[in-house]
Parts: C-alpha cells; sequence; structure tokens
C-alpha cells in the first residue's frame, strides 16, 4: 500500500488514462514534454474558486512561459470530467482514471484508502521521470499555486 | 514579475485597508466581489469582534467581474471611501458591471472622472495584481480566506468557527 507520490527521481511506469474524447493518454504522450497531473479527489467539490480555477489563472500569466501541460486528474468519468470543467470555465484538459477505478492513482502513489485520488501535484520530466512530487497532508487542504512553481523550479534545479 | 514561488503571506502595513475596533485581534481576509462566500462572510463579519485586514484575491477565471470590482473599491479607498466602496459591491453581488461601478461611485458623490481614471490606472492595477500574487505565493488558494488566531480558514466559514473567533477575542 502505497502512501505517497512517486519521489523525485522515479521514472513513470506504463499506464493508461482516458483523455475527455475517450482516447488513451499513456506514458509516451509524457515524452518530450514537462507535464504536471493535478490530482484530485471528486469533480464538483464545495468551493467556491476550485485549486483548477486558480492554476488556470496563472496559467495564463505566469506559466505559459514554462511550457508546462497541466492535467487534472480524478477516478471520474469522462463526462463528470467534463461536465465538472465547463462548470469552472477552465480549460485544463482531465485525464480519467475510471476503469479499472484508481489503477494509475495508485501506480503513482496518491490513492486515498478511501477509493479516490489524494490531492497530489506530480511535475514529471520530457524523460517520463518525476522531477517533483507533493500531496496534501488531508484532501481537504488544497495546494497553492505556488507549489507549482517551487515545483518547476525544483525540476529546473535537477537538470 | 513573473516567479510565484512559496514566500510568507506579508506582514501587516500602511497600506492595508483595516476595519474594526483598534484593540481587537488582527484577522487578514483575502476576498474576491463576485464571491458568494465572500458576500456571506463580509455580512457574518460586521457582528464579529475582530480588527479585518482586506486584500484582493480576484480570479477572474471564476469571476469575470471581480477584477474590476476590485480595482473599483482601490479606486474608491484614493478618495478615500475603500470600506463604503467595498460595501456597496457587496450589496448586490449581480450587478458589477462598468455602469453599476460608476452608479455606486455617484451614490458615494466620488469625483467620477478621478475614479475611472483611477480604477483603470497603472497604480491601482498594481496595488491589486501585489494582493493576488501575495496570495498565490502564501498558498491562498480560494476565498475566501480568513487568516485568524494563527490559523486559516478557506470557503464556506461555518458560524461556529466565528463565534470561537468572537469569544477569544472578548
Amino acid at each position: 500500500m502505497s502512501e505517497a507520490p512517486l519521489a523525485p527521481g522515479t521514472a513513470v511506469p506504463e499506464f493508461t488514462l482516458k483523455r475527455e474524447d475517450g482516447s488513451d493518454f499513456t506514458r509516451a504522450d509524457l515524452i518530450g514534454h514537462t507535464t504536471l497531473f493535478v490530482f484530485y479527489p471528486f469533480a464538483f467539490s464545495p468551493v467556491c474558486t476550485d485549486q483548477l480555477g486558480l492554476y488556470e489563472e496563472v496559467l495564463g500569466d505566469y506559466l505559459a512561459k514554462r511550457e508546462v501541460t497541466m492535467y487534472g486528474v480524478s477516478c471520474d468519468a469522462s463526462w463528470s470530467q467534463t461536465a465538472f470543467r465547463e462548470k469552472l470555465g477552465v480549460s485544463i484538459p482531465q485525464l480519467s482514471d475510471f476503469e479499472p477505478k484508481g489503477e494509475v492513482c495508485r501506480a503513482f502513489g496518491v490513492y486515498h484508502p478511501g477509493g479516490f485520488p489524494q490531492r497530489a501535484l506530480v511535475i514529471i520530466g520530457p524523460d517520463a521521470v518525476v522531477g517533483w512530487s507533493y500531496q496534501a497532508p488531508t484532501p481537504r487542504e488544497l495546494p497553492g499555486a505556488n507549489l507549482i512553481f517551487d515545483g518547476l523550479d525544483a525540476l529546473a534545479a535537477r537538470t | 514579475m513573473n516567479e510565484l514561488t512559496s514566500a510568507p503571506l506579508p506582514d501587516l502595513s500602511l497600506d492595508d485597508h483595516l476595519r474594526g475596533p483598534s484593540d481587537a485581534p488582527v484577522a487578514v481576509l483575502y476576498s474576491d466581489f463576485e464571491c458568494p462566500y465572500c458576500g456571506a462572510l463580509a455580512a457574518k463579519l460586521r457582528g464579529v469582534r475582530l480588527r479585518v485586514a482586506f486584500r484582493h484575491f480576484p480570479v477572474r477565471t471564476s469571476h469575470p467581474r471581480a477584477w474590476a470590482a476590485a480595482c473599483a473599491a482601490e479606486a474608491a479607498g484614493r478618495q478615500e471611501r475603500f470600506w463604503e466602496m467595498h460595501d456597496l459591491l457587496f450589496s448586490d453581488q449581480g450587478r458589477l458591471e462598468d455602469p453599476h461601478l460608476w452608479e455606486r461611485a455617484r451614490a458615494l458623490d466620488l469625483d467620477l472622472e478621478r475614479f475611472d481614471a483611477d480604477r483603470r490606472g497603472a497604480e491601482v492595477q498594481a496595488r491589486v495584481r501585489r494582493d493576488f500574487e501575495a496570495g498565490v505565493r502564501g498558498g491562498i488558494v480560494t476565498t475566501p480566506t480568513l487568516i485568524a488566531a494563527g490559523a486559516r480558514y478557506a470557503g464556506r466559514i461555518d458560524a461556529q468557527v466565528l463565534e470561537g473567533l468572537n469569544a477569544a477575542a472578548r
């Protein structure tokens, strides 16, 4: 039973997530890009500005120059994720770990014993090796956008 | 500046907008005029014995008029009417388009030309951006976020929490 996200320096294993249009997203899609996976427990949580809303906000003004591709990842079905994304008014694409439920979250070390993803951030380098990761102490705590910048700095320092 | 790495939230400064008894404990609030939970909290805070420092955290992705409303409040502040504009903005969160902002400025007897120039001007924009960036760097993610007695309370802040802060402040 894993209980921390994959550590920096760990090679990302083979995995398959579903994009919103139903196509596969696999390890091969990480190659050549700096990718941030934003794991979150459930779509439609009861806060006004969701962490995804804030990340979208800083994505436009502050992150574009960093060339990081951000994805939201949960165990919701793609339909729910799309509805959630549209409700939030964000463009951050969603990847679904619906079937088998939580398999990819487990592989990344971010599956909460309660049956949903932890709130975690994982930055993966262009060689599909984890560059930085973070998990909130409890699912109720929303990771700040500042952590993304900390993580990108950490990744840059490793390369 | 486009680095938003972690940094502690700024200490109170002369720049902050403060309201409440001068001998009450200070609470810092990151808030958005278009956020309904912020509106609810603003009303509740009137009945709590705290000295509140209001800082802007407009997230345009969620609230398209939040930035303009924040700038309107700052512009009113440059004519010594920050808190009055704050109260007027929260009193009707569904009406935050430019004509509604001008109406409020008129109701407060502001110099309208100056109000409009100020709210669109570089200084006010920079002030709002400073609050927002400092908030992001300090880990603020959602609104409202109230920092009081060393703890952070975010989102829908329930009556029990506020009663606790009130009791502790007496």
